[in-house]
C-alpha cells in the first residue's frame, strides 16, 4: 500500500521534470537500442556465416563401408561392399535429423570429346540429391538428371566448369556426346563453379551421372578404385559396345555362397553397392543425432547382431563443425560484450543523473522527511524513479533498436534476425540496471539529515 | 498533560576533538493550546532547540516528552512517524515542491500517513484545507504562479493536513512584506484561538514575537526568559529567577 503510494509519488516527481527524465533515459535508450540492433544484425550475420560454413560441407556426414579383416590383416575403409542405394533411401526415410542424402559411386577414367580428352578428378555416379547435399545451388546451364534417368541407367551426365572448359573450350556442351571409358554420355547440364575446396582440390573438375549408369555401364564392379588400374589399362582395347550393360565382367557383389552359408546368413541379396553415402544433417546441432539415427538404421538393415561391429563407418567433418560451433559462440560472446558495455554506460548515465537529481532535490527530500517520510520511503521513491526511467528507456530502446535493424536490412541489405531473447534480456537488464545504479543515489538520499537538507541552498 | 515538556536537555556537537555545547540543561514546558514565540539571536541555539522540539534531532541528554510520550530516544523512522502525526512545519522559504500544483503540495504529507487514504479522499481533504485558507481558486496553480502570501498559506495548509496538535513556524514572515506578514500572523492567532492549536513561532523579530502570548528567549544555549508559562508551571520554585511571564496580550 505504502509502496503503491511511493510509486505514485515517484511518477509524479518524474512528470514534474520531463526534460530531465528524457535526458536521463537517453543513456538507456541508446544502450538498449544498440543491444537490440546489434543482436538482430549480429544474429543475422551469424546465421549467414553459419550458412556459409555449412555450404562448405560442415553438416555433411560421410558414410563409408567398413573394413574387412582376414587372418589378422585389416584392409582399409571401403574394402568391403556393404552399402547399397537402398541404404541411402532408408536413411532418408528413417532418420529425421537427416535433411537429405545421396549415394556415390566413384570412377576414375578418361573422358573424351572429339579430339580432346581429360581425366576429371571425380566421376561420381549419384542421384539428383547430390546437388543439394553439396549445396551446389543452381545449374549454370541445362538441368540435372532425374530419378527416371537413374531407373533407366540413362547415359546422361552433368559436368563441372573445369571439365567443360577443357573439353569444349568455351562452346556450350549441352546436348554434346562425350565418351567415358568408351561409353557415350550426353551432356545435359553444366554445374555452377564452386572453386577449390578446403584441401585445394578443384571441385569443378567433376562429372556427375546417374549412379546406376556409372555402376553398370562404366565401372561394372564394386570397387571402382581397385578396378581402375585394370580397366584403364585395357580401356584402349575394349570395344565400345553401347548396349553392353556390364562391360567389365564381374556382376555379382559377393562371392558365391554355399547353400549352408546362405541358410546361416539370412542377409538379403543386394543388387548393387555404392562406394559411399553422403548425408546432410539439418543443422550443426543435429549432426550427432543424425549419426546416431543413421547408425541404428543401418545396423538394423544390415542385420547386425548387438555384439557385432558396424560394417560401415559414419564420419562428420569434425574440423569444420568445430569451426562452426566456435564461430557461433564467438559471435555470441562478441555481441554479449557489446551489449554489456553499452548497458553499463547507460547505467552509469542513469546513476549520474540520479545523483545530480538527489543533490538538486535536497530540499524536497528534507521537506518530505520533515513531514514524516521515513528513510525507506525516500529510498523507495528514488529507486522506483530510476527503475521507471530504465524500463521506459528500455522499451523505447527496443523500438529504436528494431527500427535501426530494419533500416539496416532495408537500406544496406544486411541480413537481420528478430531476437526475442535479446528483447526480454534488454527489459530484464534495464530493470536491473535501474536497481543497481539507482540504489546508490537513492541510498544517499535516504541518508540525508532532514535539518541539513532543509537548510540546503 | 503539557504539549511539550523538556527536562535538562543538552545538545553537544562534536567537531573532531572539540565538543561544542549548544544547549545547556534546557528545561521548558509548553501547555496545550499555547501560542509561544521562541526568540534568540543567531548562534544562540535557537535552531538547535527547534530541531529537537520538532523531532528532527535528538538531544544528547535529557528527556523530551511530546504530548506525554518520551521521544528523546526514538529511532529515525519512529521520529518520522511522530512528526507526521503530531507536528506541522511552516518554513521561512515555504519549501513547496516546484512544478507541483497547490493541491498536490498540500496532499503530499498524506503519502506518509499510517492510515491509508485513497487518492480521492486525500485530494478532497487537501481541497477543503485550501478552501479554509481562501485558496479555492488557486488549486491548480504551481508555486511559481502564486504570491509569497499565497505560497505561505499553501504551506500552512500542508502543515495542517494531518491535523497535528502542534505547529512549528520557523521565521514564517521572513520572506513576506509587512502587510502579508500581518495577515499570516493573524491567521496563526486565529488557528490558536479557534482550534486550540499549539503554535511555536521561531523568530528574531520582536514585532512577530508580539503576536504571541508568551515569549521564550534563548541566549547562549540556555533559556534566559520564559521557560514556563505562569499559570501552569509547577516547577517555578525550582528555577527561581529564570521564569517570567511572556509578553502577553
Amino acid at each position: 500500500m505504502r509502496i503503491l503510494r511511493t510509486t505514485k509519488t515517484a511518477m509524479k516527481a518524474l512528470r514534474r521534470n520531463p526534460m530531465r527524465a528524457a535526458l536521463t533515459t537517453l543513456g538507456i535508450v541508446i544502450g538498449v537500442g544498440a543491444v537490440i540492433a546489434m543482436m538482430e544484425i549480429g544474429a543475422g550475420s551469424s546465421s549467414q556465416i553459419q550458412k556459409g560454413i555449412s555450404s562448405m560441407g560442415a553438416n555433411v556426414l560421410l558414410i563409408m563401408p567398413g573394413t574387412t579383416s582376414s587372418a589378422g590383416v585389416t584392409s582399409g575403409t571401403g574394402s568391403v561392399t556393404t552399402l547399397t542405394p537402398q541404404d541411402c533411401a532408408a536413411i532418408l526415410r528413417e532418420c529425421p535429423a537427416v535433411l537429405t542424402a545421396a549415394p556415390i559411386v566413384r570412377a576414375r577414367t578418361q573422358v573424351v570429346y572429339g579430339s580432346r580428352n581429360w581425366e576429371p578428378n571425380n566421376i561420381y555416379g549419384t542421384t539428383p540429391a547430390f546437388l543439394e547435399v553439396r549445396q551446389w545451388g543452381r545449374m549454370a546451364e541445362g538441368k540435372m538428371f532425374t530419378d527416371r534417368d537413374i531407373l533407366n541407367s540413362n547415359r546422361v551426365c552433368v559436368i563441372g566448369k573445369t571439365l567443360a572448359r577443357e573439353l569444349f573450350q568455351g562452346r556450350s556442351p549441352i546436348g554434346k556426346e562425350i565418351r567415358v571409358k568408351n561409353v557415350t554420355f550426353r551432356v545435359i547440364g553444366v554445374l555452377n563453379s564452386k572453386g577449390a575446396n578446403m584441401m585445394g582440390m578443384d571441385q569443378d573438375d567433376i562429372l556427375l551421372a546417374p549412379w546406376s549408369t556409372i555402376k553398370y555401364r562404366v565401372t561394372g564392379a564394386a570397387l571402382g578404385t581397385t578396378n581402375q588400374s585394370i580397366s584403364s589399362g585395357s580401356s584402349g582395347n575394349s570395344v565400345n559396345t553401347l548396349s553392353n550393360l556390364y562391360p567389365s565382367g564381374q556382376t555379382s557383389l559377393y562371392p558365391e555362397q554355399s547353400e549352408v552359408q546362405a541358410a546361416n546368413n539370412p542377409m538379403l541379396v543386394r543388387f548393387a553397392n555404392v562406394d559411399q553415402i553422403l548425408a546432410v544433417a539439418r543443422d550443426a546441432a543435429s549432426i550427432q543425432p543424425a549419426i546416431k539415427q543413421i547408425t541404428e538404421s543401418l545396423r538394423r538393415r544390415h542385420n547386425l547382431r548387438d555384439d557385432a561391429a558396424d560394417d560401415f563407418d559414419v564420419r562428420d567433418m569434425t574440423e569444420m563443425s568445430n569451426m562452426l560451433t566456435s564461430t557461433t559462440s564467438m559471435m555470441t560472446n562478441l555481441l554479449l560484450c557489446v551489449a554489456t558495455i553499452s548497458l553499463i554506460v547507460g547505467g552509469v548515465g542513469i546513476m549520474n543523473i540520479m545523483l545530480v537529481s538527489v543533490t538538486e532535490r535536497t530540499r524536497e527530500i528534507g521537506l518530505r522527511m520533515a513531514v514524516g517520510a521515513q528513510p525507506r520511503d525516500i529510498l523507495r521513491q528514488f529507486l522506483v524513479e530510476s527503475i521507471a526511467l530504465c524500463l521506459l528507456g528500455g522499451s523505447i530502446g527496443i523500438a529504436l533498436g528494431r527500427g535501426a535493424s530494419t533500416l539496416v536490412r532495408v537500406l544496406l541489405r544486411w541480413p537481420t534476425e528478430l531476437s526475442v531473447g535479446a528483447m526480454v534480456a534488454a527489459v530484464v537488464v534495464s530493470a536491473s540496471v535501474g536497481i543497481l545504479f539507482g540504489y546508490y543515489p537513492a541510498w544517499k538520499a535516504s541518508r540525508l539529515d532532514p535539518i541539513e537538507a532543509l537548510r540546503y541552498e | 498533560m503539557p504539549m511539550i515538556q523538556l527536562e535538562d536537555i543538552c545538545k553537544t556537537y562534536h567537531l573532531g576533538e572539540i565538543s561544542v555545547p549548544v544547549l545547556k540543561n534546557v528545561s521548558l514546558t509548553v501547555a496545550r493550546g499555547e501560542l509561544v514565540a521562541l526568540m534568540g539571536a543567531s548562534g544562540s541555539g535557537k535552531s538547535t532547540l527547534m530541531n529537537i522540539l520538532g523531532c528532527l534531532d535528538r538531544p544528547s541528554s535529557g528527556q523530551y516528552r511530546l504530548d506525554g510520550k518520551d521521544v528523546s530516544k526514538l529511532s529515525i523512522a519512529e521520529r518520522a512517524m511522530e512528526r507526521n502525526r503530531k507536528i506541522g512545519f511552516v518554513f521561512q522559504n515555504f519549501n513547496l515542491l516546484p512544478r507541483t500544483d497547490a493541491l498536490d503540495n498540500v496532499a503530499m504529507p498524506l503519502t506518509y500517513t499510517a492510515e491509508h487514504l485513497s487518492e480521492g479522499e486525500a485530494r478532497r481533504r487537501a481541497r477543503d484545507m485550501l478552501r479554509r485558507f481562501g485558496l479555492e481558486d488557486r488549486l491548480h496553480h504551481e508555486p511559481s504562479q502564486l504570491s509569497g502570501g499565497q505560497q505561505q498559506r499553501v504551506a500552512i495548509a500542508r502543515a495542517l493536513i494531518n491535523r497535528p496538535p502542534l505547529l512549528f513556524a520557523d521565521e514564517p514572515t521572513g520572506n513576506l512584506d509587512s502587510r502579508t506578514s500581518v495577515e499570516v500572523l493573524h491567521m496563526f492567532q486565529q488557528l490558536n484561538e479557534q482550534e486550540g492549536l499549539t503554535i511555536i513561532l521561531v523568530t528574531h523579530d520582536p514585532n512577530v514575537a508580539k503576536s504571541a502570548r508568551r515569549v521564550i528567549h534563548i541566549h547562549d544555549g540556555a533559556i534566559s526568559n520564559g521557560s514556563f508559562s505562569g499559570h501552569n508551571d509547577t516547577r517555578m520554585a525550582s528555577n527561581p529567577g529564570s521564569v517570567e511571564d511572556g509578553a502577553g496580550i
